[in-house]
């Protein structure tokens, strides 16, 4: 096959460049949020939203509302109430998140077998990549570009955030007010990432870039770099080779994301765990600097 | 006119009465040592003081206002214990320190040439100028905690609060940290620091504060370290005397 047919023929196809402009819209957005999401350690937090928006999604289309709409007041639900159940009962984190998440991914899976037939659940779940018509690209890069701004133009408050808030709270900001806008932006970019990969794949989107960056560097600022350069490159690949081989897009767009990570995780120069041993026979093999 | 007023400050957790009616003032270009058993509410006292707990009853006040005014005007730094930081987050020590600026700095929050020379400076003055580039967690602890002192002096903070940055430093580490501490507070800023290292207590403070969720003297750091004082705070089995290692 020639580079031509390769690369340049899928694109003569409409969907095939509104599938290409929204994966990098999404990938873009999803990783420079994860690279904070991993080290504040709210991985989780990123799959409970990105489920939880389900009943949102299906009230949307019930009610006539842009999906996006419904999807964003329920990922605040979730926050929210995951909030409310782990600060007032005894229950920790991470069950309070996975009682908040599953319960209402359960209420959309209710809803959708009450209401006819236009939502079509497979597109949710999975994603629907390849029919991503011109108004849902509008509705991804306007909000995904928006909230890329928001995270970009205040990163360095996110950062002292995610390091220390005592800190950001000694010096008069309000770390709730942080926390909470980083949690807006979340429902925000699941949003966006919905159609991209599906509600079950967006937390794959959520953690791989920011994991495997963090990999790769010790500083937060490049990471920033990283993350979305390696997530978009992945999510092309994966947007080809879905078809090319004719696989399922969103599943072929976060396998690449996959396999990117282990990458990292074998070779990376530093953190790398062959990487390692690469640099520490290299290191022995030099001779050791005269005893004295 | 004090740079921090406590007064009559009760704080509960739950059921658990962390402090009893503390009252203590605290003056510019001092240096003073909190001493307390674990759980004497040493923190705690340190977190009502940052505004970080709320107390039951009473009142803080810092530089004759409220709290919250001192942290916006960028008054307070505060040095945790060393728990409370997470070391294998990827920041350098330079945008550790850099983060004292961060109060005064625009909508990014961008840095300015004042701000890099502030910073600059801060490490300079503590020794870490060789290390700035390194990651927090690549320090050792003494340097780790320099590396938050500095961030302190960048803040230009008039009220510092450091808990126990003696722990699990060496002697060393512990004596250049105690120099610092003397210099800040001879430029007029006020100190808090709470140590369990009651040897060195006369050399790091001007005053100390017996703490026991209540404040059971205040006074000296040879009339603190008394042995009737000791044995009220530590339990009468403690019997530390003159020249003895604590
Ligand atoms: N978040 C909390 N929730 C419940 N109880 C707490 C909390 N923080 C502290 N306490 C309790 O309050 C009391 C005072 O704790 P604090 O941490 O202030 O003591 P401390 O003097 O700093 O001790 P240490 O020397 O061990 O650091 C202790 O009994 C402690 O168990
Ligand atoms: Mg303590």
């Amino acid at each position: 096959m020639s580079p031509h047919e390769l690369l340049v023929v899928p694109m003569g196809y409409g969907f095939m460049v509104r599938a290409l402009a929204a994966t990098v819209t999404a990938a873009a957005v999803c990783a420079v949020l994860s690279c904070w999401l991993v080290l504040i350690g709210w991985s989780l937090m990123g799959d409970a939203v990105s489920h939880a928006v389900l009943p949102g999604v299906v009230l949307a289309y019930v009610v006539g509302v842009p999906f996006a709409l419904g999807a964003a007041v329920f990922g605040f639900l979730a926050v929210a109430l995951i909030g409310v159940v782990r600060d007032t009962s005894r229950v920790k984190e991470d069950a309070a998140i996975g009682i908040v998440f599953s319960t209402l991914f359960a209420l959309g899976l209710v809803l959708i077998s009450v209401t006819p037939s236009q939502v079509d659940l497979h597109h949710v779940v999975f994603g629907n990549l390849l029919g991503v018509d011109r108004a849902d690209l509008v509705q991804i890069t306007a909000i995904g570009g928006a909230a890329l701004l928001v995270l970009l133009l205040k990163r360095r408050d996110f950062t002292l955030y995610a390091f220390d808030p005592v800190h950001a709270h000694a010096i008069g900001l309000n770390p709730r007010l942080i926390g909470a806008a980083l949690l807006g932006l979340l429902a925000l970019t699941c949003v966006v990432a919905l159609q991209v990969v599906g509600v079950v794949l967006v937390v794959a989107m959520l953690i791989i870039p920011g994991s495997t960056a963090h990999l790769l560097t010790d500083r937060l600022g490049r990471m920033l770099v990283i993350a979305p350069a390696l997530s978009v490159c992945a999510s092309v690949v994966g947007l080809y080779l879905s078809y090319h081989l004719n696989t399922a897009s969103g599943g072929m767009v976060v396998l690449v994301q996959g396999a990117v990570f282990l990458l990292a995780y074998l070779f990376g120069p530093r953190h790398g765990v062959l990487g390692r041993r690469v640099a520490a026979i290299r290191s022995a093999r030099t001779p050791p600097p005269p005893a004295g | 006119m004090n740079a921090v007023e406590v007064d009559g400050v009760t704080v509960r957790y739950g059921d658990v009465l962390a402090l009893d009616r503390v009252s203590l003032a605290l003056g510019a270009g001092r240096v003073c040592g909190l001493v307390g058993v674990n759980g004497s509410g040493k923190s705690t006292l340190f977190k009502t003081i940052t505004g970080l707990v709320r107390p039951e009853r009473g009142a803080v006040r810092v530089r004759g206002g409220p709290p919250a005014l001192a942290r916006r005007g960028g008054t307070v730094a505060y040095v945790p214990q060393s728990e409370a930081v997470d070391w294998a987050f990827p920041v350098s020590v330079r945008e550790v320190v850099m983060t004292g600026r961060h109060g005064g700095l625009g909508l990014t929050r961008r840095p300015r040439r004042v701000d890099h020379e502030a910073v600059d400076r801060a490490l300079d003055r503590v020794g870490l100028t060789d290390l700035a580039d390194r990651r927090i967690g690549g320090l050792s602890g003494g340097q780790r905690k320099r590396a938050f002192v500095a961030r302190g002096i960048a803040q230009q903070a008039r009220v510092l609060l450091l808990d126990e940055p003696f722990a699990g430093v060496d002697k060393r580490s512990e004596g250049t940290i105690t120099r610092l501490l003397r210099e800040l507070a001879a430029d007029g800023a006020a100190v808090l620091v709470s140590t369990h290292d009651l040897r060195s207590l006369p050399d790091l403070a001007d005053e100390a504060v017996l703490l026991m969720r209540r404040v059971l003297v205040h006074g000296s750091p040879q009339e603190v370290l008394r042995p009737d004082n000791l044995a009220r705070a530590f339990g009468l089995d403690v019997g530390l005397r003159e020249g003895e290692p604590a």
